[in-house]
Formats: C-alpha cells, sequence, structure tokens
C-alpha cells in the first residue's frame, strides 16, 4: 500500500529523524511511503490565531498538493492531522468546491499512530511490521496524549497500545496524564507564562513517575517539553512515538 | 489592566495555587463518580442539549408563553434591555414597596448587572446568604467561579477574614466557620423585607422558576420576605417539566459532583389564599443585556450554558490563573466567550486567546457546548474588528504567502533554519530573538536540523534508486 507522507514544518525543519523513523516505521508495516512533492505547512498556527484569509492561503496550497495524490495520507501529529480532517472543512464553508476538496483530503488523513495500528490489525503476524520489540534496552514509558489527538481525533487507545507493543518498555502512569501540556502552538508565546505554568505541572507529575523517556505522537508538545526538561536540567529522553517503534525494531 | 497582566499576577500568588489546587480537582473527580451514577449519561446529556438548542432558536415566542405563563400565576413580569435597565427595575420595586434590607441568594446574573451597588446606591442593604458569596461580601471582594464564589481563598484566609470582620475567634475549621456565617444570617432572614434570587432554570410549559442550592438559602429568601425579586438571564428557559429533569440530573453531577443538589425550589407565583407562607409579591425581571445579539452570531451556543462550572475545573488554564484573571463575571473557559459576547469584544479581545484549545471544557460540558470551536470563531472576529500585534500581522501574512510558494518556503526556511543555528550552542538556542522570546524565556530552544526532512527524503530516494 502506497501511503503519502506529509512530515508536517515542524518535523521537516527541527527533527528529519523523527521523520525517517516515521518512515522505517511504516515500511516495516508494509506500507511504501511517498512524500508528496511542495508541501509546506498545515497553516493551523494562522488558523488558531484568528487569521482566516491566511489559514486558507496555505490550507488551499495542501490540499491542492494531496488531492493530487492518491491513498492514505499519514501525518505523525495529530494537532497536524485535526487541522486537516477538521478545521479545513470549516475553513472553506462558503466555498463549496473547496470545501469539498477539503472533505475529500480530510477522509484519506490517518494520524501516524492510528495508520500503524491499522496496519498492525490488517496484517496477520505483527512481527511483519517490523517491530520485532527487542530493543531498546529496558526503559520506563511516560506517554503523553496530545489534546488534538486524543480530544480532536479520539485517538487514545492506539499509541498506549503501541508503546505497550515494545516489551522492554514499561508504561508508566502520572498524575492528570490526560491534562494539556500547555503547548498550544502559538499559545506558548502568546501566553507564554500561562503556558510554562502549565509545563511545570506537567513535567513534575512526568518526573515524580520515574519516567525516564517521555514519548508522544505531536511533536509541538514534545520541543516544548524537552525545552522545559533541559532548562530544568533533567534527565529524561523525549522520543516521537515513531523514533521509540523504530529504534525497538532496530537491530 | 490586561488579561496578561492580571494573569502574571495570579501565577505569582502561591496562596491562590494552594487554593486551586485543593477544590479542582476535587470537583472534577466528584463530577466523575457522579456522572457515572447516571444511566446513559451520553443520552441524558443530547437529549438536554437538544432542548436547549431547540428553545434558542425559538427564543422570542418561548419568552411569550414563557410570560404568558408567569402571569397567569400571580407574578409580575418585567424585561430589561441591559444591565442598568435591570438593576433600576430592582430598585423601583424596593423603593416602591418601602424595603430597608434585601437577602439575596446566589445571582450570577446579579453580579453580572452590578446590582449591589445599585441597591445599596438607593439606601437599600443588602446581604448575601450563599455563604461562599457572604464571605465574598465581607471581604469586598469578587467572585471566581461560577459554583464556588471563594474557590480563591484559602479556609486559612476565610478564618483571618471573619476574625477581623465578626471578631470572632480564628479557626481553619470550616464547620466553625459555616455556624459563625450561619448564626449571623439567621437573624439577617428574619428582617429582610425582600429576597432576591437567580434563575437556575424557567420552564416554559408553566411558568415555573426553578432553584438549586445546597444550603437551603434560596428556599429562606424566597420564602420569609414579603417580596421575591428572580432575575434571569433571558436564556435560562426550558421548555417542558421533563427536560427539566434531565437538566437537574445534569446540573449537579457536572457542578459539585451530586445526584441532586440538596435544595430544589420550585416557585410558581406568590403566595396564594391558604399558603402559610411565601411572599405576596413575586417579580421576574428577564434580562437581555447582550444576549439577543450573540444569538444572531456565531457564539449563539453559548447561551446554552447552564452555569455548573464544570468547564472551570477542567481548564488548565483556568486552574493556572483563577476567576479573576478573566476580569469579569463569568470566568473560564465559558467566560472566554460570554464576557466578549456581553461587554464587547474589543474590550476583551485577549479572552479567546486565553486557552490551548485542548477540548477538556468541551468533554465535560453538559450540554456539550463546542467551546473551543467558539473560541476560534471569536479570535477570528478579534483578527477583522480589533488591531492586532503588528509582528503577528505581518509574520503570519509573510507565512501564508511563503507556505504556499513550495520553493520559496525552502529557501525561506533554509535561511531560517541557518540563523536559528547560529544562535545556538550545544544544539540549543538559549535566547531566541523577537517573539521566539516568549519561547526561551521558559523553555530551550531546539535548533532547527542543518538538512531537511525533504532534502534528506530526496537523498535517500536517490540512493535507493542507484542501488
Amino acid at each position: 500500500m502506497i501511503v503519502q507522507l506529509f512530515p508536517t514544518c515542524l518535523v521537516n525543519e527541527f527533527r528529519p529523524d523523527v521523520g525517517m523513523a516515521v518512515a522505517r516505521v511504516l515500511e516495516r508495516a508494509g506500507c511504501e511511503v511517498a512524500l508528496p512533492e511542495g508541501l509546506t505547512c498545515c497553516g493551523q498556527p494562522a488558523f488558531n490565531a484568528g487569521f482566516h484569509d491566511e489559514a486558507r492561503q496555505v490550507a488551499r496550497h495542501t490540499i491542492g498538493v494531496l488531492g493530487a495524490t492518491d491513498g492514505p495520507i499519514v501525518i505523525p501529529s495529530g494537532s497536524c492531522c485535526d487541522m486537516l480532517v477538521h478545521q479545513n472543512v470549516e475553513l472553506f464553508r462558503d466555498d463549496a468546491a473547496m470545501a469539498d476538496k477539503a472533505r475529500k483530503v480530510a477522509d484519506r488523513c490517518r494520524e501516524f499512530s492510528q495508520l500503524v495500528a491499522e496496519r498492525l490489525r490488517a496484517n496477520a503476524a505483527p512481527a511483519a511490521a517490523g517491530a520485532a520489540r527487542r530493543a531498546p534496552a529496558s526503559t520506563r514509558v511516560a506517554y503523553h496524549p496530545s489534546c488534538h489527538l486524543q480530544r480532536g481525533l479520539g485517538v487514545t487507545r492506539e499509541p498506549r497500545e503501541l508503546v505497550g507493543s515494545v516489551t522492554t518498555a514499561e508504561s508508566v502512569k502520572f498524575d492528570e496524564q490526560d491534562e494539556c501540556c500547555g503547548f498550544g502552538g502559538l499559545f506558548s508565546i502568546k501566553n507564554a507564562e500561562i503556558s510554562a505554568a502549565m509545563m511545570d505541572r506537567k513535567l513534575a507529575a512526568i518526573e515524580a513517575s520515574g519516567a525516564d523517556r517521555l514519548v508522544s505522537c505531536d511533536l509541538g508538545c514534545l520541543m516544548h517539553l524537552e525545552g522545559g526538561l533541559r532548562r530544568r536540567g533533567a534527565a529524561i529522553k523525549v522520543q516521537h512515538l515513531a523514533e521509540l517503534l523504530d529504534e525497538a525494531a532496530t537491530p | 489592566m490586561t488579561f496578561a497582566a492580571r494573569a502574571r499576577d495570579a501565577i505569582g500568588n502561591h496562596q491562590l495555587h494552594v487554593a486551586l489546587d485543593r477544590t479542582t480537582a476535587q470537583f472534577g473527580l466528584r463530577r466523575s463518580a457522579a456522572i457515572a451514577t447516571l444511566d446513559q449519561f451520553d443520552a441524558v446529556r443530547n437529549q438536554a442539549r437538544a432542548a436547549k438548542m431547540q428553545v434558542l432558536r425559538t427564543l422570542g415566542e418561548s419568552l411569550q408563553e414563557f410570560e404568558r405563563q408567569l402571569l397567569a400565576s400571580g407574578a409580575r413580569v418585567h424585561w430589561a434591555q441591559t444591565g442598568e435597565e435591570a438593576n433600576q427595575i430592582v430598585v423601583d420595586i424596593a423603593l416602591k414597596a418601602g424595603v430597608r434590607r434585601v437577602a439575596k441568594s446566589k445571582s450570577m446574573v446579579s453580579e453580572e448587572t452590578h446590582l449591589n451597588g445599585a441597591l445599596e446606591r438607593a439606601g437599600v442593604t443588602v446581604i448575601e446568604t450563599d455563604l461562599g458569596e457572604y464571605i465574598v461580601q465581607l471581604g469586598n471582594d469578587r467572585p471566581s467561579h461560577i459554583i464556588a464564589p471563594i474557590v480563591h481563598l484559602t479556609r486559612e484566609q476565610v478564618g483571618r477574614l471573619m476574625q477581623e470582620k465578626l471578631a470572632v475567634p480564628y479557626t481553619d475549621d470550616t464547620q466553625t466557620l459555616a455556624r459563625y456565617a450561619r448564626e449571623r444570617l439567621r437573624e439577617e432572614f428574619l428582617q429582610a423585607d425582600m429576597g432576591l434570587t437567580g434563575a437556575n432554570f424557567g420552564v416554559v410549559e408553566n411558568g415555573t422558576i426553578c432553584l438549586v442550592t445546597n444550603e437551603g438559602n434560596g428556599r429562606m429568601v424566597t420564602t420569609l420576605p414579603r417580596i421575591h425579586v428572580a432575575m434571569m438571564g433571558i436564556e435560562k428557559l426550558v421548555p417542558t417539566m421533563a427536560d427539566l429533569d434531565r437538566f437537574l440530573k445534569l446540573l449537579a453531577r457536572s457542578a459539585t459532583g451530586q445526584k441532586l443538589t440538596t435544595y430544589t425550589t420550585l416557585i410558581r407565583g406568590p403566595k396564594r389564599g391558604g399558603d402559610d407562607c411565601g411572599p405576596e409579591e413575586l417579580h421576574v425581571v428577564l434580562i437581555d443585556n447582550g444576549r439577543s445579539q450573540m444569538l444572531a452570531g456565531e457564539i449563539a451556543e453559548i447561551l446554552g450554558c447552564i452555569r455548573c462550572g464544570a468547564c472551570l475545573n477542567a481548564c488548565p488554564v483556568y486552574r493556572t490563573v483563577g476567576g479573576h484573571a478573566y476580569g469579569d463575571t463569568y470566568p473560564g473557559p465559558v467566560g472566554a466567550i460570554v464576557t466578549p459576547g456581553l461587554r464587547g469584544l474589543d474590550k476583551h479581545a485577549e479572552l479567546p486567546g486565553a486557552s490551548s484549545l485542548c477540548g477538556a471544557c468541551r468533554d465535560v460540558c453538559p450540554v456539550r457546548l463546542d467551546i473551543p470551536r467558539m473560541l476560534l470563531a471569536l479570535r477570528h472576529q478579534a483578527v477583522e474588528q480589533t488591531p492586532q500585534p503588528l509582528a503577528l500581522r505581518v509574520g503570519l501574512k509573510a507565512f501564508a504567502h511563503l507556505a504556499s510558494r513550495p520553493r520559496l518556503y525552502r529557501t525561506a526556511m533554509s535561511w531560517v533554519r541557518r540563523f536559528l543555528r547560529s544562535r545556538a550552542s550545544d544544539g540549543w538556542i538559549h535566547d531566541a530573538p523577537g517573539m521566539a522570546s516568549g519561547w526561551t524565556r521558559f523553555r530551550e530552544l531546539r535548533a532547527p536540523a542543518a538538512q531537511s526532512f525533504e532534502a534528506q527524503w530526496r537523498a535517500r530516494a536517490a540512493t535507493k534508486s542507484r542501488t
């Protein structure tokens, strides 16, 4: 199966290694990964800031690029995926033709963990996904469910199952686990104090859990939390779920 | 003072965090437990939502029918376009009847209209009889939560306040503190010649006013004084008694985690012949104060709010900054929508931005209000109607221009990456310039990659095709 990868702007500019891990995990799950030419950003920063004209301009471009491809679109971010699945259609509610295109793209979008879990379920032998589950060395993983993933897209089970499938990783729970980490896109800059206070609460809970690794499906949250951990001098490793799965399958 | 400044103060206030942490988490847990006791919670929610939306769609007719029913039951009905009009109506009723003392049970709409000040200026004494509101009044404070007005105070602070204002021995024992208040309030109930309440619900089909309280004060102020005035926003209607039943189940569980509020008072008309208690006059003041304007726009849905406060307890921003930071009567996610709606977006353009859009409010809302959607709609209106910071405006315009031109975007991003990398040490940036400094004040910023994912991917593909 060919899947179209929308790497997202953050992965593209800040963490290409996450994109590579995403691709390898998908390939092991039996997908052929294609990267459409000309993808940039989903436009969510403009949309969430209330700048609809600007958001529409970006969305029109993205829908154009993705609309010219076939097959599932995989997005390693709950938040960008939610933008494509829910908000783009809303942005074009006064433009029936564009709304229709937006809806067609929306219907093809899968967040990374969703698609991987789907593939694992579809494959008779889970090992075919390359999820040999060998490394990493014993680790205690705190999973942070990002808000747009769990509440926007309703994806709660899949990432936890995938973390659970790594036999050397022990999932640890922490206080107020489902609560927002305070990232919120531009919120983290415009309302920096509030964002930081929310982050501190989240990091304190993660530190208290005894986790040595923090895993999530949204790079925005991860960059925010990792930057906060680093400022605190904490030695918790921060990974996108794809990196954990890739590490587990790499000999 | 701006929201940002108030929020900063709140974040630095240690007492506030002790107080908020003690209560909001507790409220959340109690709510979850209580909801588990309601069969088909989601079905009840859906029915309640449908009923509320139905009333809002036909609000004009519903209000007319409600008025007919009220009049038929012997109540007097007043209409107020604004908060000031509402206050004037209440003041006039009081002065005409020679009222000296008003005993109030908790009413958010009277906070919204600043009724107490208006009555006091007219020479009428007002006593709040809800324990929390009584303490607010003692401290010349403002409520900071829809159902728990003094959630921002610790019991130690309340103990010191009562010691100072009531000349009682200091204690932080809540039972004793409640007893101090009760002893004084008892007398007030008996002396008051007017009782003033809000209305949790107004039932269209028979003109019933429904009040819920946990302290019984609502029942006292609607039965002992000779006049009862109920102030209500025009959106407070529910169609039928059967609907009311569903709303009561949802409200108690969502607000305080109870199956039923301790006192549920249903009022239809003043005292009738043969009744041994009850007011001689019942007045209902129906208040618009910006609501009909909200009804016509993108945030009409928020008029379905039943003021349970669940979204406050669930909101990580509310839990971080408390209610006063929101700067008006209604705090939290609902306040971030209602306040701009009632008072004007130009005066509160920051409030819709006071959210990470995490959606926890939408999850807990008993009538399934899509609060994040409305926050986004207001942010858009704010962009259209109010001045925006230049850096943001220009930045997003440039961003949209580039992000729809991939080649240009790629080049621009490679420059941004190079620039940021030049400011990094050990792969991390400690102090980013411009708007990004908001980030690095509290966290490190990872330096961007030397080569983008796209470039790496194309290189990998080229290698693969060669082998």
